[in-house]
């Protein structure tokens, strides 16, 4: 398992980082996991929230049947077992914005069990990270500590949201491969549509368990970093974290289990003060809620209508359009660029379609910063494009132009060819008055290149193509030169 | 089963319920009592049985995916000891 | 006339108002001068007598326009303290709650407004129901109507729904609702001479009664008699999509099941519930309890529940542990009592050190304890293996019979100060009826008669899962058998 390049170098020798994440997903759902109150996100203090989301006395929840679906949705995603029966149990601890002063969660028998998520690593390398569970749990609370000089503000909009938390196995060896993890989970829930995977709004949180060990030896102690909040902070506090522990251990010092919180400007871990008293939850079973049983038949009736998945996606896209791994795992990494790759693809050549999705199109879209929802240039559009080279209306080069002017005005191909006269020249007689012309001023060139310097055929086409504003056909340009050039 | 009172006094920081040094040593005592009571559940062989959460033995209702609650903010906070600008306070809490 | 309103039964007072014999006006009026009359029990918490009489006066326009009436219409009601009533104050017994007022009602107490019922109050109970006496209150003891024969000592009215009890039986009240989570409505029944019945886990909605342990806790109500109690269940009971644990079954009208015929129905003696050291009056009523039913033409027959003796214990690993948790939103931030505190943690410990009284902080360091890590199996999953036991040991019972006949309590009513020191004495007040509550069985308090020194004993039925009925049926049988005429002497 320790890959060569995932080791970290340290005094002592080398050392192997070893990762397990927890990530809490919001499911998709109008109402929360045990209310009836709204799931918005963004709203005034303490508007979406029901008696029951701020624990009023008698207060009881009732599940949420869609929540559970999504999370079989979800469970069956990730090729996990689903638990035809599961308990919903009390987790016990106070905290300002835990209003029941339990979180009603799933411990010892969740709704799913184990699953995989396949990474596709550099260099075409697959990894296979274990799913220890997923299980339904309700969000808490939210506090503001910066609202008063000696006070902390709560809002319970989002106590009582659905999560589903979704553990994986300490199989994560390196940042990278945490990233990778990271964005092919969140693919997968939003092909799925049970997370919407928006990390800034919180919807998609992780949690990172940290330990380090020399190769060979046994598991060290570990820390979880809580609730780091992009992927790129992930990355940045996994090696942070690394390299303390293994500062402290080449020190001689040992590792404390603790809860640590990753501080993203000043680029370090600290220990979390709130978090230090010795956890206990005493879970135990909710008595206000029986045991969830599924009724298998429901089950394979949300299997049956699961979507087409990333891998599988990448899968067919090699075999069916003849794209390279790599192209396919481009594409079909996100549920709207395989969607905006499919529909351009449809009729036309799917490998130059590819090209034109995975350079033209993410290149304008990443100069602008927009994702390819908000395109300006619809994937009708693009296929209209390359429509007009397939027929020889334009050249490929050209159409980059186009390309441009479309992404810039949102005007169709068609429209921004006739109004700029982009049409391709196509008739011989222009063509070739044009080489006799570039043929004459370049009287010395013509000799040298019939003398043997073949390369000067470039030159020719440059020439000719510029005096042709670009639009001579490529194809009849070089057939017409080197016939006008043989003599 | 004797509970002394270092138990006594992590149990009543899990359950936050102050209790003062002085009384630890008491109430360990009474605890300690009732455990002690408690513990002949142990006279009784319990192997091989199913532990029982609760009396019903029905599949969990469920309700639909709809939004019909919430929206009653003043409600929420009316018995607030102390809120303020629509929130629920408490002593800062420091991270 | 008026004066005398309040010594009627539910059924009596329907009976009346139907006739225009007199108002709902007046009933409530009668009511609220025997509530301001007795005082001295503390049975009443908050009397809320403008609204008991809107409400009253509303039941009469109902009545005089000829409006559809519900079941209980213009009935005089007390309501526990355990209820959330909307825009009343609601506080469990407990200090932490003193000056909540919910936004919200019970659905029981709602079915009742629904069918037409009037509130005079909310009564006194143990902290949070955690007590066989009422002693725990915040608010005070309550007194038993109640007195031994040429002794004038207050006695308790046993609990949790003490203030129920004693409401009922000093005629502050046609009925009350009261929860019973192990005894604590067939407990004070039996101490106070009424009828109380906990109907099956289920059939009441918890939505909006305080939690005290979720598993265990049933709403029910306590009357003057037999019927009285049917005509109370019937409005209080039905399937609640708000509670997860109601029950979606249908609820028969069970006055019908008063039908005085109990020939060929088999009566169980559970043979283990001879304690060592019974009373021997207790040990009398019992057996004169079988012989009423044999005379009716029942069939008696020894039964065996051999985990009885581990119900108690059971019980309070169980009560304490769901307790623990339910409690903790007792916090001081959203509702009821702050202590102020130097952090949030400091502000927790002393409001919940300040806000629960004695027995309500012992009972949560119990729980804690038991679920706590390196403990849960050995105690919380070694109580629920025994839960599964004792239902077992009722399920066999079940195949040979169809109720089951035990006395309530092991003692009659006791003073304050006698065996009310030590816990587990305390605790013992529960024996017979806790396991009704373990496997959820309904089980009803029916009084049985007088010990030597004058004070109520009450008999206890214990019945299938949902079969209510049985328990109305015998026990009208046993109450007409008993003819129980005694009333507290003053009221
Ligand atoms: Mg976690
Ligand atoms: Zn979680």
């Amino acid at each position: 398992m320790s890959d060569e390049k995932n080791l970290i170098e340290g005094r002592t020798g080398m050392w192997e980082v070893i990762l397990g994440l927890e990530v809490h997903a919001q499911v998709i759902s109008e109402a929360k996991l045990f209310s009836g109150a709204s799931t918005k996100f963004g709203a005034d203090p303490n508007t979406q929230v029901s008696l029951v989301d701020a624990a009023f006395p008698g207060m009881l929840p009732v599940i949420n049947k869609y929540c559970v679906e999504q999370a079989v949705r979800t469970g069956l995603g990730l090729k996990a077992e689903i638990n035809l029966k599961s308990v919903f149990d009390r987790k016990n601890y106070f905290y300002a914005d835990l209003p029941a002063g339990y979180q009603i969660s799933q411990y010892s028998q969740p709704i799913v069990g184990k699953g995989t998520i396949v990474l596709d690593m550099a260099g075409g390398v697959k990894r296979h990270i274990g799913i220890t569970r997923l299980h339904l749990e309700q969000d808490a609370g939210k506090s503001l500590h910066d609202q008063h000089p000696t006070k902390s503000y709560i809002d319970l909009n989002r106590s009582g949201v659905a999560l589903m938390e979704i553990v994986s196995e300490p199989d994560l060896r390196s940042s990278e491969e945490a990233a990778a993890y990271l964005k092919k989970l969140r693919s997968i829930l939003r092909y799925l549509g049970t997370c919407d995977g928006n990390m800034e709004e919180g919807s998609m949180r992780c949690d990172v368990n940290v330990s380090v060990r020399k190769v060979g030896d046994p598991l060290g102690t570990r820390c979880e970093i809580k609730n780091v909040n992009s992927i790129r902070y992930v990355q940045q506090a996994i090696e942070h974290e690394a390299r303390r522990q293994i500062e402290i251990l080449e020190e001689g010092g040992s590792i404390r289990q603790e809860t640590r919180l990753y501080d993203p400007s000043k680029g370090e871990t600290r220990s979390m003060r709130s978090k230090e008293q010795a956890h206990d939850y005493r879970y135990f079973p909710d008595p206000d809620l029986l045991p969830l049983v599924l009724d298998p038949n429901w089950v394979s009736e949300i299997k049956a209508t699961l979507p087409e998945l990333p891998d599988e996606k990448r899968a067919r896209f090699i075999s069916q359009y003849g794209l390279s791994d790599y192209d396919a795992g481009v594409l079909s990494g996100e549920k709207e660029i395989a969607e905006y790759y499919e529909t351009v693809a449809k009729g036309r050549d799917p490998k130059l379609v590819a090209n034109w999705v995975s350079s033209e199109l993410f290149g304008q879209l990443n100069k602008v910063g927009k994702w390819i929802t908000d395109s300006p240039v619809s994937a009708d559009a693009l296929g209209g494009l390359i429509d007009l080279i397939a027929d020889n209306t334009i050249s490929g080069r050209i159409a980059k132009d186009v390309f441009a002017a479309m992404f810039e005005t949102g005007k169709p191909a068609k429209q921004i060819v006739e109004e700029k006269g982009l049409r391709q020249v196509t008739d011989t007689g222009a063509i070739d008055a044009a080489i006799d012309e570039i043929m004459a001023k370049n009287a010395d060139k013509v000799a040298e290149y019939r003398g043997g310097k073949d390369k000067l055929l470039g030159f020719f086409v440059g020439q000719v193509m510029k005096a042709t504003g670009g639009k001579a056909n490529p194809a009849l340009l070089n057939e017409r030169l080197k016939a006008k050039l043989a003599g | 089963m004797s509970l002394d009172s270092k138990t006594v006094a992590h149990i009543a920081m899990l359950a936050r319920i102050k209790v003062p040094e002085a009384e630890l040593a008491a109430l360990a005592k009474e605890l300690s009592g009732i455990m002690t009571w408690i513990e002949q559940l142990n006279e009784v062989d319990t192997t091989g049985v199913e532990p029982m959460t609760g009396v019903l033995h029905r599949n969990l209702p469920q309700r639909e995916d709809k939004i019909t609650d919430g929206g009653y903010p003043d409600k929420i906070l009316m018995n607030a000891p102390d809120a303020a600008h629509g929130f629920f306070t408490v002593p800062k809490v420091v991270e | 006339m008026s004066s005398e309103l309040n010594n009627l039964t539910i059924a009596g007072a329907l009976e009346g108002l139907a006739k225009k014999d007199f108002s709902a006006v007046e009933l409530a009026q009668a009511h609220l001068r025997a509530m301001e009359k007795h005082r001295d029990l503390n049975a009443y918490i908050v009397e809320t007598p403008e609204k008991a009489l809107s409400m009253a006066k509303a039941s009469d326009e109902r009545r005089a326009k000829r409006e559809k009436l519900g079941a209980l219409d213009g009935i005089s009601l007390a309501i526990k303290d355990l209820f959330c009533t909307d825009g009343v104050q609601t506080t469990a017994g407990s200090h932490i709650l003193e000056g909540f007022k919910p936004p919200y009602e019970s659905t029981v107490t709602a079915n009742l407004w629904k069918a037409g019922a009037v509130m005079l109050g909310k009564v006194n109970m143990d902290e949070f129901a955690m007590g066989s006496s009422n002693l725990t209150s915040y608010f005070g003891g309550v007194g038993n109507p109640w007195r031994r024969r040429g002794d004038n000592k207050r006695l308790v009215p046993g609990g949790s729904s003490g203030g129920s009890a004693s409401a009922v039986s000093a005629r502050m009240a046609l009925g009350a609702t009261a929860t019973d989570t192990g005894g604590s409505i067939r407990q004070p029944a039996a101490f106070t001479g009424t009828v109380g019945i906990k109907p099956t886990y289920g059939r009441c909605s918890r939505w909006g009664i305080v939690a005290f342990a979720s598993s265990l806790d049933q709403a029910g109500p306590m009357a003057r008699s037999v019927k009285d109690c049917a005509i109370m269940l019937g409005a209080m009971a039905g399937h609640d999509p708000k509670d997860s644990t109601s029950v979606d079954l249908p609820v028969s009208d069970y006055t019908k099941a008063l039908t005085g015929d109990v020939r060929g129905l088999r009566v169980g003696i559970p043979k283990e519930y001879r304690l060592d050291g019974m009373s021997p009056e207790i040990e009398k009523l019992w057996h004169e309890g079988a012989e009423w039913l044999k005379k009716a033409g029942a069939e008696i027959k020894e039964v065996s529940l051999p985990h009885t003796k581990y119900a108690l214990p059971t019980y309070y690993i169980i009560a304490p542990a769901e307790a623990s948790s339910n409690l903790a939103r007792y916090d001081g931030v959203r509702f009821g009592l702050r202590v102020p505190g130097e952090s949030l943690d400091d502000m927790y410990e002393k409001t919940r050190a300040e806000g629960f009284g004695k027995e309500v902080r012992r009972r949560i360091m119990i729980g804690t304890y038991v679920l706590s890590a390196g403990y849960y199996d050995a105690y919380y999953l070694k109580a629920q293996r025994l839960r599964s036991l004792i239902a077992r040991d009722f399920d066999i019972a079940f195949k040979d019979v169809d109720v089951i006949l035990t006395p309530s309590t092991p003692s009659a009513a006791f003073a304050e100060g006698e065996n009310t020191d030590d816990p587990i004495q305390m605790y013992l007040n529960d024996v017979f009826t806790v396991t009704a509550n373990l496997v959820g069985l309904p089980g009803i308090s029916v009084p049985g008669g007088l010990d030597s020194q004058g004070l109520p004993l009450g008999l206890q039925l214990i019945g299938r899962a949902f079969d209510e009925e049985a328990l109305f049926r015998v026990g009208g049988v046993l109450e007409s058998s008993a003819n129980f005429t005694a009333k507290p002497a003053g009221y």
